[in-house]
């Protein structure tokens, strides 16, 4: 591994400007990339990340500025460009054909050829040298992509982009979806993408991460930017200040709410999907957060709850009632409310309108004699709107037009209309930007307040520790411990939830 | 900001309308068959002629916007005609005989529904295998030939000239349009439709809300096969015979529609109006062509030329908006 530092950085952007239509997305930003380097990139949701690097890859053209890579003027015709540059991005929503192998996935494109055959001894030696690189448990080179966890389909990403012998990596939100395993692995490889000089941008809302990997960073607010410097000079409370450009004061708002009744039992719980039973109790106004690792079971426990998933023993008590089959219709009617993981695929319709994605789950008020009242749920949406602080020009645009912070309010603004009284949310927070992460905190305590209960299920332990009431710490399907959240700390949290027993 | 919408609304069905004026214009502007084109007779025939294709797209653009697909409308058509021929030949009375075809239609719908929910195979694969055996039950009952079938007002419903006379068309093509109103009223403004469109758009998003997607989808898939029954009846109406080989190949024609007036095939999109605009080009398209004198082959290259040219357009312009 030969590492030369380089005398002038590996990529220098200058004078970057980008506008759509009446909208300035980038304004005369630069942003340098040094060789075996980690710079991070920060900046809220909409602050012009994305369109700085789709710049670099090459998706799109930038109205004003140069770019110049390793001395030379770069100007890519388009993404292909940029990979053959040695530029490769990793989106946060994967780019993976799900019907193909591990091993198709990362040569396709680059299939090593004989006579217009593809070589496979080749092929197989080559991406399992690239797969040692990895070292993931799930990943083997003839599994199918679409049986692996969101973890291990990064990875097989990250691989992919290896594979083509990248000089400059940009990860956006590479770990949003990993556990605590996959990321401390993927920190390991980007070292070891370091000693080999491969420059690397990092674009994640996890600042603790950001601080262990990142060298140097820039900070990005409203197209501009506002910060470069050395990752060591800087504090997290600078960084969200000038992400934001005024104080965040408490990213955890603590709001005093009383526990009541048992709302939910689930006693001798097992789903089809489950690995094993779990006994669960949810009180009114009680945030019971369910901790563990990607694959621990809590996303399986959850959806059987909700009727998603097919129940295989155990009794479900809701609001003292047996809650009989479970469907999600029935639960909806019982008061349950389920937010997805998986926003795009499960949370939302996405060619339809803002206004009917959040009124899907509850049409009533504004159905007579099975006729939609459009002009009231028009009303409803845009009062939840403001409400929710959902940037959307109106509410009868498309939901796919929306920034993925503002797509995660509407499916959440979709629960709080239907009037759930028990909510059960499935990461939540998972890629959204700072401030609107706390503000999704605050409504979460303010329906604690009002009584409600809420399931919230995240790999995020600080999040956890700060907002909910209980933790129930999971491991490999089953529940290691529910104590109040003063007697959990992050430590004893990934102990119960990697070796699954209590610290 | 409301205006902008509305005009990107307007702009949606724009497409398909400058492709049926463009059709019109075209033939308007041949010399040889002018006069006769542009006559209110003329119009009226084309009317009368689109009505079996129009009832079934009707149905059918409820499938497509849920994300599935019916083969087997054609042959439903066909079996419905060949019951209410057979019906009135067996002496029941001409309503009921109506009421027979139409629901058989229902029937056979139904059947598409449960199977479709039921086994994890695509409609494509289920409403295929029901093409066939639609077709083979209706030979079957048909003896395989024609039903003759004594003339009742059945028959009138597809008449050109109507009686009585102030009804100007058809009564067929005043059911045709009635119920493409309804139709068009049922998706845009009840809960049914808008189910219909979240089934589409994100099953798997529709379930979690609650949203009765198995019950939906039988319900889709029973309109659509009573539509068909329906169109099988005019069908009769139009033969006077029960014919069991009729309509062969008609479901192209029917998705065909659908697709042109903006349906997408992947779910989630269309309309009605589109649709019916769709069944008019086709329609218009071969009035002219056998105005012209063209042999079927052009009218079918033709058709198929507007099918890929409406779906890319509908591409593009999808892509400009996202």
């Amino acid at each position: 591994m030969n590492v030369h530092p380089p005398a002038a950085p590996a990529l220098a952007m200058r004078g970057i400007s980008k506008s759509f239509g009446a909208t300035r997305a980038l304004d005369e930003v630069d942003f340098e990339l040094e060789a075996g380097r980690v710079h991070a990139l920060l900046g809220e949701n909409g602050a012009g990340k994305s369109t700085l690097m789709k710049i670099l890859s090459g998706a799109i053209k930038p109205d004003a500025g140069r770019i110049i890579l390793d001395g030379e003027p770069y100007a890519p015709a388009g993404p292909l460009d940029g990979r053959r540059r040695g530029i490769s991005m990793i989106y946060q929503e994967l780019n993976l054909a799900p019907h193909l192998t591990v091993e198709e996935n990362i040569v396709l494109g680059r299939e090593p050829r004989s006579f217009g055959f593809v070589d496979r001894t080749a092929m197989r030696n080559r991406v399992r040298s690239a797969l040692e690189l990895v070292h993931h448990p799930e990943i083997s080179p003839g599994v199918r992509v679409k049986g692996l966890s969101v973890g291990a389909k990064q990875l097989v990403e990250i691989t992919r982009a290896l594979f083509e012998k990248t000089r400059i990596l940009i990860m956006d939100e590479p770990t949003s979806s990993l556990s605590l395993e996959d990321t401390e692995r993927l920190f390991e490889i980007i070292g070891r993408l370091k000693a080999e000089g491969v420059g690397i941008i990092y674009i994640s809302h996890f600042l603790e991460e950001v601080q262990r990997v990142a060298d140097t960073v820039t900070v990005l607010r409203d197209g501009r930017r506002v910060h470069t410097g050395d990752m060591s000079r800087v504090t997290l409370d600078d960084l969200i200040r000038m992400m934001v450009g005024r104080e965040v004061k408490e990213m955890f708002p603590r709001l005093p709410h009383a526990v009541g009744e048992v709302v939910v039992s689930a006693r001798k719980f097992r789903g089809k999907r489950m690995p094993s039973a779990v006994d669960l109790e949810l009180h009114r106004g009680e945030i019971l957060g369910l901790a563990g690792l990607i694959g621990s079971g809590r996303t399986e426990a959850l959806r059987t709850l909700f009727g998603l998933d097919e129940l295989d023993s155990g009794v479900v008590e809701v609001f003292g009632r047996a809650s009989g089959r479970l469907a999600p219709n029935r639960m909806i009617r019982r008061g349950l409310g389920f937010l997805s993981e998986d926003r795009q695929g499960e949370g939302l319709a996405l060619p339809q309108s803002l206004a009917d994605n959040l009124t899907l789950s509850f049409f009533g008020p504004y159905v007579r004699l099975g006729f939609l009242r459009v002009k009231l749920q028009i009303r409803a949406a845009e009062d939840w709107i403001r409400r929710m602080n959902i940037k959307a020009r109106h509410a009868r645009q498309p939901v796919s037009s929306l920034s993925g912070g503002n797509q995660q309010k509407v499916a959440l603004a979709r629960l709080l209309h239907q009037k759930a009284d028990i909510l059960l949310l499935d990461e939540p927070t998972r890629g959204i930007d700072v401030v609107s992460k706390s503000q999704i905190y605050e409504w979460i305590g303010r329906l604690a307040q009002e009584g409600k209960a809420v399931l919230f299920v995240s790999s995020y332990f600080p999040e956890l520790l700060g907002v909910c009431d209980r933790i129930a710490a999971f491991h490999r399907g089953q529940i290691v411990d529910v104590k109040p959240a003063e007697d959990w700390d992050e430590h004893r949290l990934m102990t119960a939830a990697t070796m699954g027993r209590v610290a | 900001m409301k205006a902008r919408n509305q005009l990107r609304a307007v702009l949606n069905l724009l497409a398909p309308f400058l492709g049926l004026l463009l059709v019109m214009v075209l033939f308007s502007l041949m010399p040889d068959i002018q006069d006769r084109f542009l006559r209110l007779a003329n119009f009226k025939s084309v009317a009368t002629q689109s009505v079996i294709v129009a009832l079934g797209a009707l149905g059918m653009t409820f499938i497509i916007i849920s994300g599935g697909i019916d083969l087997s409308a054609a042959s439903n058509i066909a079996l419905a005609s060949v019951i209410t021929a057979y019906a009135i030949n067996a002496g029941l009375p001409p309503a009921a005989a109506l009421a027979a075809g139409v629901l058989t239609g229902g029937l056979v719908g139904v059947v598409n529904g449960c199977l479709i929910t039921s086994l994890r195979l695509v409609p494509f694969i289920i409403t295929l295998g029901m093409m066939g055996i639609g077709r083979g039950v209706a030979k079957w009952i048909a003896g395989n030939q024609k039903i003759d079938a004594p003339m009742t007002w059945v028959n009138e419903l597809m008449a050109k000239s109507p009686r009585p006379s102030w009804l100007l068309l058809a009564p067929g093509v005043w059911l045709m349009i009635l119920l493409a109103i309804a139709m068009a009223v049922v998706l845009r403004r009840t809960v049914f439709g808008r189910h219909i469109l979240a089934i589409g758009s994100n099953e798997s998003t529709a379930r979690l809300c609650g949203i009765r997607t198995v019950r939906s989808k039988i319900w889709i898939y029973t309109i659509s096969g009573l539509f068909c029954g329906l169109a099988g009846v005019m069908e009769f109406s139009r033969l006077t015979v029960g014919d069991p080989t009729v309509a062969v190949g008609l479901e192209l024609d029917i998705i065909a529609a659908v697709v042109i007036g903006g349906g997408s095939l992947s779910g989630g999109q269309g309309s009605i109006l589109g649709t019916m605009i769709g069944v008019f080009i086709m329609a218009f398209l071969r009035n002219g062509s056998t105005m012209m004198g063209w042999p079927n082959y052009i009218q079918e290259i033709i058709i198929g030329a507007i099918i890929v040219a409406a779906v890319a357009l509908d591409q593009f312009r999808y892509r400009r908006e996202a």
